[in-house]
């Protein structure tokens, strides 16, 4: 990437914000986020990552799913933890997140659609980000 | 921004998020969506019923059970699925039933209702709604968020990417208006400007003093100099504390925003972020980042083609908790020996290498691009009057649910700990909450109502500190606590001024003689004493505030540290010395489990016969306390 300019940036920024959607943003794909903090590795994140990964290759479906890992979602009670959007289903945080949870989770939430008892976390706080966004009239920005 | 209207276009029809609020340009406050909002129609719909320990005492399995019963009986058992969650918080206000995608938040919830939320919520598609959570009822009256923001027990702003996006990938960073603070201040502000709009916001130093941020970089921006810094304190130490690592592990490039900004407004073109080495991921992220923006022009010579030049170096603090002083960590950075020096002169005026130099912690500066962004009214409107914004805590201790919160300032420590940390382990009684750290003191059951504020937790007797919050219950004992923490001080003071190195030699040797049952009378006055002079006479805050938990423990506990002197007791049974194992003879059936335990071994007696410990070997392990199953051995 070449050294930007303002301009630039912003241009860049439309087009990312566009390959990036959150995982609340609509988006065709099966989106998987590994909490990878030192706090979620040190509880096995890695462990669910692999495991993940490989039972998605024996479903067959790496092509409609991303996996990405994100810093500490704030839930070190429940690590490891890891966020799943699945089209036409609610985006939801599970936590305590073993190997074994890991597997259960692609069989059961993103191939078979159903959620998995005992796991889910509640969202600890609405996205500002976004919530900033609507509040652009009220005279934040200047 | 642009590029934010084309997302919420290209968003096919029928496919509205679910989960919460975040579409391209839009907020639906969560708990207030219509009936069936976000999802296609005759979706299905979930029912998430809350299995926390709280919950479950308050009968959620049976509800669980019931609401079963209700789908089958009613005929909708494929429209709705059922399951349990993990702890959901508001244990208070249970058991919590959450309706997805509709975000519905039900409480008090019990199995006679299962009923009517079948028939109702999942059947006719409507909300029950005397069960349904006002948004309201959520909100301290002293807790303040921007109008029209729902305040989901927590409010993250610094924490805004943290658990979002992929700390390594500098674009998701840029997709979540990353570095448009900068370009902003570049092109459309001048530094005045940035320093007006920060004083505007209220932002104060979140590593614990709370000195007005803006202030700090208008000194250090009229300080004449050929050469300035910028230097990060991520030199996070308090036991218990982690907000810092969280932040930079999980948006590095927040940070590095901030530091450009900060360089181009007090005009200086290098920076430092000075991190403890024993953050490797921490580091090893910061570096990337680091490197990214370098090689987009967000860093470096003539930043976006503005001509302004800043460039930022990683310096490895080596495990010294008083290089957290930020003259110390001045010195350990020059590559002296980390030892404070007397202040004045402030950093602003005479700081690193005797240059102006702008010191902020890690969170600090993780608010700057915000403020920025969004403007010192949106900021202000966030938190008190003298405490506007945010602020991180590790809330770990013996609490159900350990985390990492950002909460607005002016919410209650009874919301933290009980509506957010879902209250004590075990159910056991509150005793109190360190904040603070070593620096800080204990609070207890009488003040958890009290707003969070800089003030309001000094008035208390602890302090903001960097965050950390450990909760205490009934098992803890105040004196060991408070011997640990002066313990900590001891191996951390860098003995360069006598009050620090003398003071807290002693003051261990008197609490530690007083958990060992040997306290003498007039210890609390000889405590009291040493920890005034301490406070008065220490060279930096180190010394400063290391008496604190000691003073405040003392303050609020003095029966138990008369307790442990005159009777030699330790109510909790944390203060080994104190403890006494006996077995009862009229339970004890002779099983000899506890004297295969007992590692010294100091327990006797012979097969089907009564054992006995000999108090003269014991080493207080505790081993056969937990091994009788018979109820046999005693604590005293």
């Amino acid at each position: 990437m070449a050294k930007m300019t303002v301009a630039t940036l912003n241009e860049h920024r439309a087009t990312m914000k566009k390959t990036y959607p959150t995982t609340l943003q609509p988006s065709p794909l099966t989106r998987i986020v590994v909490g990878m903090g030192t706090c979620g590795i040190a509880a096995g994140a890695q462990e669910a990552w692999d495991e993940m990964k490989k039972s998605i290759a024996e479903f067959g479906i790496e092509a409609s799913v991303q996996m990405k890992k994100t810093g500490c979602m704030g839930l070190c009670q429940v690590e490891p933890t890891v966020e799943i959007a699945v089209p036409g289903m609610p985006t939801v945080i599970y936590g305590k997140v073993t190997a074994e949870v890991a597997k259960r989770l692609v069989r059961k939430h993103i191939v078979e659609k159903t959620l998995i008892d005992g796991h889910i976390q509640d969202r600890p706080a609405i996205d500002i980000v976004a919530y900033v966004k609507a509040s652009e009239g009220e005279g934040g920005t200047r | 921004m642009t590029g934010e209207k084309e997302v919420a276009e290209s968003r096919p029809i029928g496919a509205a998020p679910v989960g919460a609020a975040a579409s391209g340009g839009m907020v639906a406050p969560v708990g207030a969506a219509a009936p069936g909002a976000g999802a296609a129609a005759g979706a299905r719909q979930y029912l998430l019923v809350c299995g926390g320990e709280g919950c479950q005492s308050w009968k959620s399995e049976e509800l669980f059970l019931a609401l079963h019963q209700q789908a089958e009986t009613l005929g909708v058992k494929n429209e709705v699925q059922i399951i349990r969650t993990g702890c959901f918080g508001f244990c208070e206000k249970g058991p919590i039933v959450k309706v997805m995608p509709s975000e519905t938040f039900y409480c008090g919830v019990k199995p006679e209702d299962a009923k009517e939320i079948i028939a109702g919520r999942i059947a006719a598609k409507k909300d029950v709604e005397r069960l349904v959570y006002k948004k309201e009822e959520r909100l301290a009256a002293t807790t303040r968020v921007p109008e029209g923001a729902f305040y989901n027990k927590q409010f993250r702003i610094v924490l805004r990417n943290c658990g979002v996006i992929d700390p390594e990938n500098i674009d998701e960073y840029i997709a979540r208006d990353g570095y448009a603070a900068l370009g902003k201040a570049l092109f459309t502000m001048s530094p005045l400007e940035v320093v007006a709009e920060l004083r505007a916001s209220g932002l104060r130093g979140r590593g614990g003093a709370g000195f007005p941020t803006g202030l700090k970089w208008e000194l250090t921006r009229v300080a004449p100099s050929d050469q300035k810094y910028v230097i990060c304190n991520a030199d996070e130490g308090d036991p218990g504390a982690y907000m810092d690592r969280a932040t930079i592990e999980g948006d590095p490039h927040s940070v590095v925003e901030a530091m450009a900004i900060c360089g181009y407004t007090v005009g200086a073109t290098k920076g430092y972020v000075y991190i403890r080495a024993e953050y490797p991921l921490a580091i090893e992220r910061l570096k990337i980042a680091i490197r990214q923006a370098e090689e987009y022009g967000l860093l470096g010579k003539n930043i976006l083609g503005s001509g302004v030049d800043f460039e930022l170096e990683i310096r490895l603090g080596a495990g010294a908790f008083v290089c957290g002083e930020e003259t110390a960590l001045m010195r350990s950075l020059e590559g002296n020996r980390g030892m404070p020096v007397p202040k004045p002169p402030y950093p602003a005026t005479s700081g690193l290498w005797k240059k102006p130099t702008v010191i902020n912690n890690v969170e600090t500066f993780a608010n700057v691009p915000m403020v920025i962004l969004k403007g010192s009214k949106w900021f202000a409107s966030i938190g008190t009057e003298k405490s506007t914004g945010t602020k991180v805590f590790a809330l770990t201790g013996k609490i159900r649910n350990s985390g990492l919160v950002e909460v607005p300032m002016g919410t209650t420590l009874r919301e933290i700990i009980f509506d957010i940390g879902g209250g004590i382990r075990g159910g056991r009684k509150f005793k109190g909450v360190q904040t603070g750290g070593p620096s800080g003191g204990i609070i207890t059951a009488k003040d958890l109502d009290a707003p969070i504020s800089y003030e309001s937790l000094t008035a208390l007797g602890s302090m903001m500190g960097s965050g950390g919050m450990i909760v205490m219950d009934e098992d803890d004992c105040v004196v060991d606590v408070s011997k640990f923490y002066m313990d900590f001080c001891v191996d951390e003071s860098c003995g360069k001024c006598a009050p620090c190195r003398i003071g807290t030699n002693q003051m261990y040797t008197i609490l530690d003689r007083i958990t060992k049952g040997n306290g003498e009378e007039g210890d609390l006055g000889k405590l009291e004493k040493i920890g005034q002079a301490m406070t008065k006479a220490s060279l930096c805050m180190l010394g400063g505030s290391a008496a604190n938990p000691t003073l405040s423990t003392i303050r609020h506990f003095r029966d138990e540290y008369m307790e442990h002197i005159h009777d030699h007791k330790c109510r909790s049974g944390s203060c080994k010395a104190l403890v006494r194992f006996t077995i009862l003879a009229d339970k004890c059936i002779g099983c000899g489990l506890c004297a295969r335990r007992c590692p010294v071994p100091c327990i006797s007696g012979e097969k089907k016969g009564v054992h006995v410990i000999d108090q003269a070997k014991c080493v207080k392990c505790g081993e056969c306390f937990v091994s009788c199953k018979f109820g046999a051995v005693v604590k005293a």
